[in-house]
């Protein structure tokens, strides 16, 4: 088969795990029909991420840079990798299942009339067809999926893939012209959520709160539960449209997927949305004083308790453990 | 304004999804048709909208007759008139977007609204794909919707993955609203009655010349991994214990 390109995220020129993934999905799209896989940087200064990408295992980098890629825009963006993709005669384009991918991939695919899939968890060939696999239905069912035409594109949901390893041998960074036309678009201005933890994307320790932390100044004794473990924090549905949350914590269908060692829910019933969210953690703790919320059944360990209670002697043996 | 607003109808996303025995599709027996929830929320955007800029509200929906049940909501809920192009449940979201880009044109309509996923294919396609087709600047995952430049132009602010993050769109354009831009509003009971009477007008898709062949088919569904959870412990040192010793994860 044709070529591969893989779509590099970053947020202003710092490289996103996310594209790791990524990178591992697109090879073994590559496994199963041929073709060789590279990686598309577009920005303004992006050296660098060119550089990381570059020591993804992928065979070369192209990199398109322009004042206009500084602040990125799905016009903008969507315009510039129809370029490329037309140019370089590739057959399939990945990108993750961010909200970066989510954004400029479809308006990719309507400008180039190809079938896209979002949020793959899997690809495998029936016979000479290949087949992706995704969630639909907040995650209650995995759709086999037949793509007709090219390039196929394709989101990928990076729980569902290993991160390709960084710091290999070098490809070589091609620059690539592409001219970028926003359409009528214009970056504002950007809050960014800022936080000293790990992203909640890449933490080995999420503690998430819902509807049973009750108001927004509680979330400090999840803050310190979350800093005795090195966690993330998230948040369900319920706990963001209180306004306790910032929107980028939630957990859920339409929020961030994420699948850590562990996962702690501290008053989170458990809604099929949320569980859309987590439930392919490694290690679930739920702690909710109703002993009939749905979080148990996906709970490998279920306390059934007052969290008031229950999270500051958590703090408590985790100190103890600590200094032990 | 004008303000085409394109909704969907699902099966109610609170109810628990059945995988027909065979994988050839979700069982829909006894289940409630929906709005989707994040179509009701371009709705109420569209009615504010309205309320303060004059103008009016087009709901249009692309799918099976029965889908007027939940345009006549959307109706209810204060939209002026619909538009309903009888389709099959095959078209993937090309053909969609396709043929809302047809009617958009039909209604010369200012500003496209919906909802930036459906939550049963949750795809999350259909109004960038238009945006593109109608080559219309695009702003998606929207929490606040403002006109600027004497209504010529909007700021949206998104959610995304590091936290917000605000454009600046020209008009004509299209929105697709997140679940932080408002809480939508109930249908009242005269409004229910209202809607009755409202134009909806019925359009075979064949009628619109569009190539609607899909290019995306589901062949099949499947249940995901069943997760062995149900696990309880009795306090929090047995807890803490466990996740030490057993599963060694702290």
């Amino acid at each position: 088969m044709a070529d591969i390109l893989v779509v590099v995220e970053h947020q202003e020129g710092v490289f996103k795990k996310n594209t790791l993934s990524v990178v591992s999905a697109a090879k073994a799209l590559a496994g199963l029909t041929g073709g060789e896989v590279d990686a598309l940087v577009l920005g303004d200064g992006a050296a660098a991420v060119a550089d990381t990408a570059a020591g993804t295992g992928v065979r070369k980098v192209l990199l398109g840079e322009g004042a206009a890629f500084a602040k990125y825009l799905a016009v903008a963006y969507a315009g510039a990798v129809a370029q490329v993709v037309k140019a370089g005669g590739y057959g399939a384009v990945f990108a993750p299942a961010s909200t970066f991918g989510k954004d400029f991939m479809p308006r990719l695919s309507g400008l180039l009339d190809a079938p896209l899939a979002g949020d793959i968890v899997g690809l495998e060939k029936d016979g000479d067809k290949l087949r992706v696999k995704r969630p639909m239905y907040a995650g209650n069912a995995i759709g086999t999926v037949e793509l007709v035409g090219s390039p196929l594109l394709l989101t990928v949901r990076q729980t569902a893939f290993d991160p390709a390893a960084t710091g290999g041998a070098r490809a070589p960074v091609e620059k690539v012209a592409v001219t970028a036309e926003a359409g009528g678009t214009a970056f504002v201005s950007r809050q960014e959520t800022k936080s000293e933890r790990p992203e909640l994307t890449e933490a080995r320790v999420i503690v998430s709160a819902g509807r049973g932390i009750k108001a927004q100044e509680n979330f400090k004794m999840v803050e310190e539960l979350a800093d005795q473990l090195n966690a993330a924090i998230g948040a369900s549905r319920a706990a963001v449209d209180a306004g306790w949350a910032p929107n980028d914590w939630q957990v859920g269908q339409t929020g961030k997927i994420v699948a850590p060692e562990l996962y702690i829910a501290l008053g989170i019933s458990g809604a099929i949305q949320h569980l859309a969210g987590m439930k392919d953690s490694k290690v679930i703790v739920a702690i909710n004083k109703d002993e009939e919320a749905p979080i148990f059944q996906v709970a490998d360990y279920g306390l059934v308790a007052d969290l008031f209670k229950a999270v500051p002697e958590m703090i408590t043996e985790m100190k103890k453990l600590k200094s032990a | 304004m004008k303000i085409l607003v394109a909704i969907k109808p699902v099966p109610n996303p609170d109810e628990k999804v059945k995988i027909k025995g065979d994988g050839s599709g979700i069982v829909l027996d006894n289940i409630k048709m929906v709005v989707n929830p994040f179509c009701e929320i371009a709705v109420e955007e569209a009615l504010r909208i309205r309320e303060k800029l004059t103008g009016e509200v087009v709901v249009v929906t692309v799918g099976p007759k029965e889908g007027e049940q939940q345009v006549r909501t959307a109706l209810a809920m204060g939209a002026d008139r619909a538009v309903l192009v009888e389709a099959g449940t095959d078209l993937d979201s090309l053909a969609v977007a396709k043929v809302l880009a047809k009617v958009v044109a039909d209604e010369k309509a200012e500003l496209v609204l919906m909802g930036k996923q459906s939550v049963d294919d949750d795809n999350n396609q259909v109004g960038q794909i238009l945006a593109a087709v109608l080559g219309w600047p695009q702003a998606t995952f929207a929490s606040k919707i403002e006109f600027v430049a004497d209504n010529k132009k909007a700021n949206v602010t998104r959610e995304v993955d590091g936290g917000l993050e605000t454009i600046e769109v020209a008009l004509p354009a299209v929105v697709t609203t997140d679940l932080r831009l408002n809480e939508p509003r109930y249908a009242s009971l005269p409004g229910i009655m209202k809607a009755k009477k409202k134009e909806l007008k019925v359009v075979p898709l064949a009628s619109l010349g569009v190539d609607t062949t899909p290019k995306v088919k589901v062949l099949s569904f499947a249940a995901p991994p069943l997760r062995a959870g149900g696990g309880r412990v009795a306090d929090v040192a047995e807890l803490m214990s466990k996740l030490k010793n057993e599963a060694k994860v702290i």
